[in-house]
């Protein structure tokens, strides 16, 4: 069978199965639609947290960006592992106790305040499709490029499998179509990843494969560590080393900061740890989770290391003309361009960008064909000897091809793409349609409504929600790229302290939350928009505040939100004795009922 | 009695949590960034250590500390009476 019909059969395969999950598994009750019954088992939940958490940034661009940036892309992996063990400890057991719904419900109840109520749901609404916009375009890349339909039918197919199992089955459809995602998505990472290991190392491990002496072309042991050759080539080449770090130290603390706290703030993790039955079952759940997401994210490390020799040993120095076949298929994808800048017809991978952004090309190969037969680029040259852009998210998706793969790998890969998307638009958009027709509708506008018209409603607002994350899929905002910053940057500065505050501090009150929320929240949105929007020319280093950038300014936010907060507390009234006595009864794990709506 | 037992849960508690989380630090920002340079003069198999923890030595750990603490957190709710079931 050739990849396409293998690809169609592995993807249709795998869609088959979520939506008989769904089938099986609709939701009767608004219990089921929330938060899955309450009786997901830690394990199941832990499988469907990593899927929900890993997008098809982690998937599909994660390997590649450390291939890139070596050291400096590990305040990546340990930003956003190192987030779980926050929930672990300082969110997830409480909240599980506390036994609501969503996370606006915490912040409205604890704080007795449905002004803080609609404050956090504004920042979900805003935090989650800042985010599904991207796992949208994400589906629809994937199919455009394993199943040749146009990226916006993509993005169809993948609205309607979403719409499917999001509106029916509610949290409890999206908690098990998850698990089987999570499956789909490992295993096909791990599988190229093995194959590489064992082709370059001989190590069946890529996480041990990454440390140990690479093979010869002949099977032999070289004796020459593999980091240790990748530092010495790509500092040939002129590029940093691999193993060292070009940003400053501040700068890596404080977005390494501002993605762990992200992380353990962001509403469609934390609504995760609701579904689980019991306070213990809560805190060992977000080891499962993190054990699951570690598989993945101990790997890409390593697959990073192998493609970035790996693409270096075939593409550097090589004459066009006898370059592999997934060279010339990419590079009709438009993800690669090359310019022949010294004339010598061999491409020459050097530090620097060849030319100005993306390869923008004169047309389709047989219609502007350059001296060697490539797609003639049209951007600026810039002066340097880099001769070819590589665009980063080709590294996994091209890898079982750069490796010589069996087929049926590249199949799978597919098919783990479209999973990873999938599951986290899936796990978003409930947060979103909770956020609406429960924080909402039931709890602010419209207080008197049955649990069958919130139902509807609840599937109603998904089916809104996919409409809106499918519009921004087919017409992506030119900044969905820029606002990753955003999403962690403002749950770091909004939510973690307040829900952190609101567990560990019992004198903190209203006043001090809604003004330690909303200075957070302007701060940290008002330094990215400056950076990123209004001036994105002064967007380097001497002219940031501390010398901290926009993707690590969330901490900076926090910071000043646990001081307004706590100031702002200290002057106003304490909050009234119900509250401290919730506060008091969420620190005990007896007593925990199944999530209700009381 | 049964307030004092509380008060003393939540101590106890957030002692452990202190502990872990001094080590959560330790890991990352200590050995994985702050002291990078240092460690780096280190070399671990292939690796260079401070690389090592940057990129694995730091994940293994955090799994380590939430398995640890929901382990001793089960202990503790059992000695003070508060477990559930």
């Amino acid at each position: 069978m050739d990849i396409q019909t293998l690809t169609y059969l592995f993807v249709g395969g795998s869609f088959a199965l979520y939506i008989g999950i769904a089938i099986w598994s609709r939701a009767g009750s608004t219990k089921d639609f929330y938060v899955a019954g309450g009786g997901v088992s830690p394990v199941a939940n832990g499988a469907a947290t990593a899927a929900d958490w890993m997008s098809a940034a982690s998937f599909i661009s994660m390997a590649g960006i450390i291939a890139y940036a070596g050291y400096d892309a590990s305040v990546y992996l340990m930003g956003w592992t190192g987030g779980y063990v926050l929930l672990a400890m300082l969110l997830a057991p409480y909240l599980r106790k506390f036994g609501k719904f969503t996370v606006p419900d915490f912040i409205g109840d604890r704080y007795y305040s449905n002004v803080a109520r609609t404050v956090a749901v504004i920042c979900v609404i805003f935090v989650s499709f800042t985010y599904v916009a991207g796992q949208m375009r994400g589906t629809g890349i994937v199919f455009a490029r394993f199943l040749e339909v146009d990226v916006n039918v993509g993005v169809v197919i993948g609205m309607a499998i979403v719409f499917f199992y999001a509106v029916l089955g509610g949290m409890k459809g999206i908690t098990y179509t998850q698990v089987a995602q999570y499956c789909v998505l490992i295993f096909a990472f791990l599988v190229p990843a093995v194959f590489l290991s064992i082709m370059m190392t001989g190590h069946v491990f890529p996480q041990t494969g990454f440390g140990a002496t690479v093979l010869d072309a002949a099977g032999n042991d070289s004796g020459v560590y593999l980091l240790q050759k990748l530092d010495q080539v790509v500092t040939d080449l002129g590029f940093t080393q691999y193993t060292e770090g070009s940003k400053s130290t501040i700068d890596v603390f404080f977005i390494a900061a501002a993605l762990m706290c992200g992380t353990a703030g962001l509403p469609h993790v934390i609504v995760r740890f609701f579904t689980v039955p019991r306070v213990k079952d809560a805190r060992i759940s977000a080891g499962w989770a993190l054990f699951f997401i570690a598989l993945l994210y101990t790997s890409a490390p390593a697959v990073g290391a192998f493609a970035r020799l790996n693409l270096i040993d075939t593409v550097n120095e090589t004459q066009y003309t006898e370059l592999p076949d997934w060279f010339y298929n990419w590079e009709n994808s438009g993800l690669i361009g090359w310019v022949d800048k010294n004339g010598d017809g061999a491409v020459q991978m050097r530090a620097g960008a060849p030319f100005d952004g993306k390869p923008n090309f004169a047309g389709s190969r047989d219609e502007a064909k350059g001296n060697q037969g490539e797609r003639v680029v049209t951007n600026a040259p810039t002066d340097n000897a880099s001769e070819v852009y590589i665009d980063r998210d080709i590294i996994v998706l091209a890898n079982p091809e750069i490796g010589n793969l069996p087929a049926w790998v590249i199949a799978l890969v597919a098919a783990g793409g479209v999973a990873a998307a999938l599951s986290t638009a899936a796990g978003l958009l409930l947060v979103i349609s909770s956020a609406i027709s429960h924080d909402l509708l039931k709890k602010t506008i419209k207080p008197d409504i049955t649990e069958k018209q919130e139902l509807l409603a609840a599937r109603g607002a998904a089916v809104v929600a996919i409409c809106i994350a499918g519009y921004f899929g087919i017409n992506p905002p030119g900044f969905v790229a820029q606002v990753v910053a955003f999403a962690f940057g403002l749950a770091a500065a909004s939510f973690f302290p307040v829900i952190l505050m609101g567990i560990f501090y019992k004198r903190m009150n209203k006043e001090g939350a809604i003004a330690g929320m909303l200075v957070g929240l302007t701060f940290t949105f008002c330094y990215i928009v400056y950076f990123k929007f209004v001036s994105p020319d002064l967007n380097t280093a001497e002219h940031w505040w501390l010398g901290v950038s926009p993707e690590g300014i969330g901490t900076l936010g926090m910071v000043l939100n646990f001081a307004v907060a706590f100031a702002v507390s200290r002057v106003t009234a304490p909050p009234p004795e119900h509250i401290q006595h919730i506060v008091e009864d969420i620190r005990i794990p007896r007593g925990a009922g199944e999530a209700h709506a009381h | 009695m049964k307030e004092e037992n509380a008060r003393a849960y939540w101590a106890a508690n957030l002692r452990l949590i202190l502990t872990y989380l001094a080590i959560w630090f330790a890991v990352s920002y200590g050995c994985g960034i702050l002291l990078v340079d240092e460690l780096n003069q280190i070399q671990m198999f292939g690796f260079k250590l401070g690389f090592w923890f940057a990129q694995q030595g730091a994940i293994y750990v955090f799994l380590v500390l939430i398995i640890m603490y929901a382990h001793s957190m089960n202990k503790l709710d059992r000695k003070f009476d508060v477990h559930e079931d």
